[in-house]
């Protein structure tokens, strides 16, 4: 579970990760492991004690596909769209997944329960199609066997 | 009873922890004591979770197992309806010539002793007895090009590095690897993460470098836990630190996670990535070698080059050299992936041909289709139809038919693939990943993507191809790297080996 803003809990995971030296990436896992996203009052703290601006940091958060800006929802499940996974028909499984759930890719279940994302190559190729939900792996989906898999996190 | 349970992801995705846990409790129930070790994976990855018992012929393998198969285990284990023998005598594997990868999937990834037990750090003491010139003469030597796609001699780039004049160098280990298809960068650091480890220490000796990163791409949490846990233990040992294995010399190594972006695998958008930066490319020169990480020289190697060059240092490099053909010396991890029956790692020398690797070693498709198209060297590598299976796996063999090796990776596709659909993605992908730092791969990209859509749709199909082959020569020879300039390989190839598929007839307009 993540919790809500705290200046101060942020505040000692920047300067948790200070001696790095190339601490920004680093604080911006940490921070939205801590807080689920990285939200304006983080970017805002980090510019601040790394002597960057704003923008920078803004930069860096909206040019890596991990970084999220708003919160996503209880559990993630991200699903291959590569290749591999392409060859073994995980783009039909997931458009029937996304129409189940009613979202579209990056999308929130309106419950607020799962967010499903595009990933590209979790290298389980072999076992293909695969997905992660949360930090969990999974290979050889069909379209049941995903949809069983976005049902069971709750 | 000594079981071999795997803990690389693959099997993990399969499965393998409740096998494990099935299998303790079974045994508890039985009264039977059995030691379990999580080993990496042997690279059989239709086959997981592959599960091995030891016994004095050899370790006998079943898989894929299930919960259910695991009761029979302690029975008849002959009889076993998932049996598969020796696991060493099985074709796929028995055919390989296993150097980078000996000790994958043989044993415990963070038993030291065992890695010192299988030659592990015998490369490294032969390193520092010889010295940094003699041990970048070793790598040159051994022919080891580059196994992250652009097939560069490893050697020069050390020696380039050693003769640099820097007050800090800097080893970089490029694991963010993205390509689809592959996965020979997470099977040996979650299966044998201290070759990782021995190769870059010996990087370090042999340049002078006393910092080490391993860039790894965030896909990949088990890696970023076996390979933090292989520092911490090489460092509790005394292989890093401030003295490594009593040379004097100090090298610290640490991992550094990506951030899901495609394109940090370029070298240079790496190390902006590593600076704490967006991870856009470069303009070279300067080279890395000299003008690298925080501006001092560094080396950037793939994954498997450094996990290499432990085997190079122990057995010479000439035992390296003597596989192999032409210019391409040494074996290749071969990683067959997607629509096919006997998928995984196959490590080989080069000249073995596409086709024999297709057909006789990988046994043709899972669906059982004929062989449409095999994509090699990820998303930015060519597609192959089955009339070129003849090319030998080689790196000029490969570029003299309009294609690469790139990291090893080849993609099966049945009969069912649509080749437009597949140049579009390519596109696609390209577009989703660009950096934006040079035009005609951001804006190349998306234009590529809307005229693929048009000939997909049959709308003025003459004219849209020959705008997507200008477009591909612009992308092809002006873009900064290889996202942009190599997007064209998928999308031509394509083009040129399955015309058919680009020949629809048009979608009528709906009528008002």
């Amino acid at each position: 579970m993540t919790r809500d803003w705290n200046p101060e809990a942020a505040d000692a995971i920047v300067a948790a990760h200070l001696q790095l030296e190339g601490p920004l990436l680093p604080i911006l896992h940490a921070i939205q492991e801590e807080f689920g996203y990285i939200s304006e009052d983080a970017m805002r703290l980090i510019a601040n004690r790394l002597n960057i601006t704003r923008a920078e940091v803004y930069g860096v958060v909206s040019f890596y596909h991990d970084y999220r800006q708003q919160p996503s929802g209880r559990h993630v499940l991200k699903l291959c769209r590569a290749e591999a996974c392409q060859s073994m028909g995980g783009e039909a499984n997931a458009a029937k997944l996304l129409e189940r759930l009613g979202v579209d890719w990056g999308g929130t279940t309106a419950d607020g329960r799962l967010t499903v994302e595009p990933i590209y190559c979790l290298g389980l190729c072999a076992c293909a199609p695969s997905a992660m939900l949360d930090d969990e792996v999974h290979g050889r989906l069909d379209a049941d066997s995903l949809e069983a898999l976005a049902m069971e996190a709750v | 009873m000594k079981l071999y349970v795997p803990c690389d992801a693959s099997a993990l995705a399969t499965g393998a922890n409740k096998i494990a846990l099935a299998i303790a409790s079974e045994a508890a129930k039985r009264g039977v004591t059995v030691q379990i070790i999580r080993n990496g994976s042997r690279g059989m990855y239709w086959l997981e979770p592959l599960v091995e018992i030891a016994t004095p012929e050899g370790r006998i393998g079943f898989g894929p197992m299930t919960l259910a198969d695991v009761p029979g285990l302690f029975e008849n284990a002959a009889a076993h309806p998932k049996a598969v023998g020796l696991v060493e005598k099985i074709p796929f594997f028995a055919k390989q010539q296993r150097l980078t990868f000996a000790r994958c999937g043989v044993i415990d990834p963070l038993d030291l002793q065992d890695y010192q037990a299988h030659g592990g750090y015998v490369g490294l003491a032969n390193a520092i007895k010889a010295g940094a010139a003699a041990t970048c003469a070793q790598v040159k030597e051994s022919g080891l090009r580059g196994r992250g796609g652009a097939g560069f001699p490893t050697g020069i780039k050390w020696e380039t590095v050693r003769t640099a004049q820097a007050d800090q160098k800097y080893i970089v280990c490029n694991a963010d690897e993205g390509d689809s298809g592959t996965f020979a960068d997470r099977m040996i650091m979650e299966g044998d993460p201290f070759s990782l480890v021995e190769g870059m220490t010996i990087a370090a000796i042999a340049t002078g470098a006393t910092k080490g990163y391993i860039y790894l791409r965030s896909e990949y949490p088990h890696a970023i836990r076996t390979m933090n846990k292989s520092i911490a233990l090489a460092e509790k040992a005394g292989f890093l630190g401030d003295n490594v294995m009593g040379s004097g010399q100090a090298f610290h190594l640490e991992v550094f996670v990506g951030a899901g972006a495609y394109v940090c695998g370029e070298e240079t958008a790496l190390l902006d990535s590593l600076e704490g930066k967006r991870g856009q490319v470069r303009a070279k020169p300067p080279i890395p070698a000299l003008v690298g990480l925080y501006g001092k020289p560094t080396i950037v190697n793939n994954t498997i080059s450094l996990a290499t060059i432990p085997v190079i240092m122990e057995k010479g490099a000439k035992h390296y050299a003597d596989f192999g053909m032409g210019r391409s010396r040494g074996t290749m991890p071969v990683q067959i992936a997607g629509n096919v029956k006997h998928g995984g790692l196959f490590e080989v020398a080069f000249g073995i041909t596409l086709g024999e690797i297709v057909n006789d070693i990988a046994g043709g498709t899972a669906s059982g289709k004929p062989v449409r198209a095999v994509q090699a060297g990820g998303p930015l590598g060519a597609y192959f139809p089955p009339h070129l299976f003849d090319t030998p796996y080689d790196y000029e063999a490969f570029t003299k038919r309009d294609g690469l090796i790139g990291h090893g990776g080849l993609v099966i596709f049945d009969e069912s693939v649509d080749m437009a659909k597949m140049a579009r993605f390519a596109m696609e992908f390209c577009a989703h990943e660009s950096c934006g730092k040079c035009t005609p791969c951001r804006i190349g990209s998306t234009r590529g993507m809307e005229v693929m859509d048009n000939i997909i749709a049959g709308h003025e199909p003459e004219k849209n191809l020959a705008l997507v082959k200008d477009l591909c020569e612009t992308m092809k020879f002006g873009s900064l790297c290889a996202l942009g300039g190599f997007t064209p390989y998928p999308v031509m190839s394509a083009i040129t080996h399955f015309p058919e598929d680009f020949q629809k007839p048009a979608i009528p307009l709906a009528a008002e």
